[in-house]
């Protein structure tokens, strides 16, 4: 015997009325048989039968309303016997069983989640328990630089160069790794980071693309899914806004979902923010929104060792990275190891600059300015501590905390729009761990809250600048 | 992951010599029909084959008995969220099941769950996936829709209409880039075949002529709009046209015309022709998902579809007509089938739900 019970049409459904009967008593039932109507406020749908047999008894009659959801409201005798049909459905019990009621307030989730630490920004601790999220953190970060090597060379090499240099160290060290992108190859790259690459490796290793974004990063997330490690370079940051499903559907949430059973190990590289007079549509920072998506590691790097060592950790990863370069940056030239195993780890930020009177946080070119205020404040007396992020997410706050704790005061700086932006974040972590410490309001540098615009003078007002950062370190240290 | 071959039909050895013959084009499958899924194996060519026939409506029987299920579950309350029915297109899973060789990847949309027991995934972790248990396939984290066996190659459920054709491309690009011979399967229905972003991966496809199988499962619905309300050109099979790649119509209602026209398009994308369009023309009889009263179509619509074209019953008088049915077989057939749902459903039913410590795992591989 199978009790029919009252079915839901939907989620929210808790009752509805038994509009029609489509079936008597006595009447034999396939499966996918409709034998009845029910309705709701929203629709009407019909019910099919899900096991053969004889409807035995109808036990609510139609036109009856507000019938409780999993409420028996026919009987149903299955072929030959029910006590022996091994198969029958314990629907009966079902108005009790249901998962969704008492057994699932007792999982609560973890207090205050969305704070600071507590993000499972790939800290590469599994399980984090939900009790520990609350833990004080003011420990000092476990990762490190790598120690070099003794007597190893250091060279002088742009941004763009050491970009290039890890590409080509990873792809002769694993013939997994792939470029792709639009004008990498043949062209040379539309800003000659893959210079030479297609005369080493080849077409099937350094693929042009046709300008289809959204395609070419969905075709490397599925590559990726297959193993492969592909680089997928973006023109421009801007362009991937037409790829982002693919990066945060496709690529970031796709280890969650599947349970652990997909890896997707990628890298979106290219330049990101504003370049120089190209006006809104080219120029925005796009590293609050990724710095937004668990499953994504962010990297924004400042110089050419960074540059090269993070890069190479990143085609390393087993996770999908966004890495965030600047245009105005390639062409600098910093020092870099002479060292292929020269890599660096993700999610550990590096003090500038060591000072006492205010911390100053910022990522990729902001951490120029950073500097040039910092040795500007010097001369006035006030020593600010400057801390490079390069990486976003997962954000290394215990180096920020740490510092703030020394400082009392706290600068961000950033070049994208700072409403929900990395200062943002940056401060209310600081907040929500070194309240106490603070002599000053948290306080924010960041483009100002325009769309870009295209005049030179324009330009210049709406992005941050060496003054903006000075006056408010002033501001926070009462000069 | 732990998948069921008890569960499935007792095998008997597709057979190993099935040599095509020139009325199937080109057979696919000569070399190997070894493979674990009693679905695999060679599919050209000899005429039915009755153990084939026999297992392909047991397979369709199950997805069909396994979806009933499915909807009643969610009609208890069980299975929550989104939950998209495969009754109806049952013959399309499991006619390209038998074209896929070993190795060979999956990839589809949201209507998925009949793609997972065609590939042989435990019913029981597919029905504990859809009431969100920790036995589930992606341990409750992914529902209906986010549902994977890489091991099978079946690259899953994914929810964004069309998303997984650019995925199917790279899947198909890897299989290029490392010349290992394989195909990826990729399916879409009508409504995705409106996305810009399948266009840009056709263009790829073709022009790095990557080894895929584009399957359109036009359903004629997408969501509540017609093919012929959204769908400029309705021939989704011609959309492959202005990019050079080939496209046939197949009745998706017979599963033996859509392993014929599988095991055509997966040759002519092995051999590094590029892909193939497939568009088979199918029903679903019940709603874009389960809170859908379907009103955009008839209920005279629909039973016309389920009388005269059901592909359960279509094979069944198939076989009838060759004399392979028995009585015996068939109702053997009946009540495997539906103890497996209903241990599925039952096992569904009272797994338990995932550690609360799973909320913060698989974010990230582990370190």
């Amino acid at each position: 015997m199978t009790d029919v019970l009252m079915p839901a049409l939907s989620p929210t459904m808790e009752e509805g009325t038994l509009s029609k009967w489509n079936v008597k008593e006595g009447d034999t039932v396939r499966a996918g048989d409709v034998i009845a109507e029910i309705e709701t406020d929203k629709a009407t749908m019909e019910v099919e039968a899900v096991d053969e047999g004889v409807i035995e008894q109808i036990l609510v009659p139609a036109g009856t309303e507000n019938v409780k959801v999993n409420a028996p409201i026919a009987r149903l005798k299955g072929e030959g016997d029910s006590s022996s049909n091994g198969a029958a459905p314990p629907q009966s019990a079902a108005p009790t069983a249901s998962p969704n009621t008492d057994e699932q307030k007792t999982v609560s989730p973890p207090p205050g989640t969305g704070g600071g630490g507590r993000e499972a920004d790939g800290g590469g601790q599994p399980a984090k328990p939900a009790s520990e999220g609350a833990a004080p953190l003011a420990k000092a970060s476990p990762l490190k630089d790598p120690e070099l090597p003794a007597g190893v060379k250091m060279v002088r090499v742009s941004v763009r160069d050491a970009l290039r240099d890890a590409i080509a160290e990873e792809m002769r060290r694993d013939g997994d790794v792939f470029l792709m992108g639009e004008e990498v190859a043949q062209y040379q790259g539309a800003y000659k980071v893959s210079r030479e690459l297609l005369q080493e490796f080849g077409d099937r290793r350094v693929v042009d693309t046709p300008i289809t974004e959204y395609g070419f990063a969905g075709l490397g997330v599925g590559a990726a899914f297959a193993g492969l490690k592909p680089i997928v370079e973006f023109m421009t940051f801007n362009f991937a806004m037409q790829a982002i499903d693919a990066i945060i559907n496709g690529a970031a949430k796709q280890r969650y979902m599947s349970g652990g059973q997909v890896s997707v190990p990628i890298v979106f590289r290219g330049p990101n923010g504003a370049a120089a007079r190209v006006a809104a549509q080219h120029s925005q920072d796009y590293s609050a929104w990724y710095g937004a998506v668990p499953g994504l590691k962010v990297i924004a790097p400042y110089d050419a060792a960074d540059a090269k060592g993070l890069l190479k950790a990143a085609i390393r990863d087993p996770d999908p990275v966004v890495f965030l370069e600047n245009e105005m940056l390639y062409g600098l030239e910093f020092d870099v190891p002479d060292d292929v195993d020269f890599v660096l780890p993700i999610g550990k930020a590096r003090i500038r600059r060591e000072g006492a009177d205010v911390t100053i946080t910022a990522h990729s070119r902001m951490v120029g300015l950073a500097l040039q205020a910092a040795e500007q404040l010097a001369g006035e007396g006030i020593e600010a501590e400057v801390i490079d992020l390069r990486t976003l997410r997962p954000l290394d706050h215990e180096t920020i905390v740490e510092s703030v704790k020394k400082t009392n005061r706290i600068v961000t700086v950033e070049e994208g729009w700072g409403a929900f932006g990395v200062g943002a974040e940056v401060c209310q972590r600081v907040i929500e761990n070194a309240f106490d410490w603070l002599d000053a309001p948290p306080t924010r540098v960041h483009g100002e809250d325009v769309p870009m615009p295209y005049a030179a003078n324009l330009e210049a007002l709406a992005l941050p600048t060496v003054d903006k950062i000075v006056a408010a370190v002033k501001a926070v240290t009462y000069k | 992951m732990a998948r069921a071959p008890a569960n499935r039909a007792p095998t008997k050895a597709a057979p190993k010599s099935a040599t095509p013959k020139a009325s199937t084009p080109k057979a696919a499958a000569g070399k190997s029909a070894a493979g674990k899924s009693a679905v695999n194996g060679a599919v050209a060519a000899k005429g039915p084959d009755k153990a084939k026939l026999l297992d392909w409506y047991r397979n369709m029987l199950l997805i069909r008995r396994f979806e009933e299920r499915a909807g009643q579950l969610y009609g208890m309350g069980l299975i929550g969220g989104f939950c998209h029915l495969y009754i109806g297109q049952e013959a399309i899973a499991v006619g390209m099941q038998a074209v896929k060789k070993p190795g060979d990847q999956v990839i589809t949309g949201y209507r998925d769950h009949g793609h997972m027991l065609a590939a042989g995934m435990d019913p029981k972790e597919v029905m504990a996936e859809l009431t969100g248990r920790a036995a589930g396939s992606a341990h409750g984290k992914g529902g209906s829709m986010h549902m994977f066996d890489v091991a099978a190659g079946f690259f899953g459920g994914h929810g964004i209409v069309g998303a997984q054709v650019p995925l199917g491309c790279g899947l198909a690009f890897a299989n290029r880039y490392r010349d290992n011979g394989q195909v990826s399967f990729t399916y879409f229905g009508d409504g995705a075949a409106n996305q810009g972003q399948v266009y840009e991966a056709f263009n790829m496809a073709e022009l790095w002529k990557l080894p895929v199988v584009f399957v359109v499962e036009n359903n004629q619905y997408a969501m509540g709009t017609s093919v012929e309300r959204s769908s400029s050109e309705t021939h989704l099979y011609k959309r492959g046209v202005s990019f050079n790649i080939p496209g046939e119509e197949v009745d998706g209602m017979d599963v033996q015309a859509v392993a014929e026209a599988g095991a055509k398009a997966a040759e002519y994308a092995r051999t590094g022709k590029g892909p193939f369009i497939l568009e088979m023309k199918t029903y679903r009889y019940r709603g874009h998902s389960m809170s859908d009263p379907a009103k955009y179509r008839t209920r005279e619509e629909v039973d016309a579809v389920r009388k005269t074209r059901d592909p359960i019953d279509h094979l069944r008088e198939k076989m009838e007509q060759l004399g392979y049915t028995d009585e015996e077989a068939m109702k053997r057939i009946d009540s495997d089938v539906k103890k497996i749902v209903a241990d599925a459903a039952e096992f569904a039913r009272t797994a338990p739900e995932p550690d609360p410590a799973e909320l913060y795992t698989d974010i990230y591989a582990k370190a």
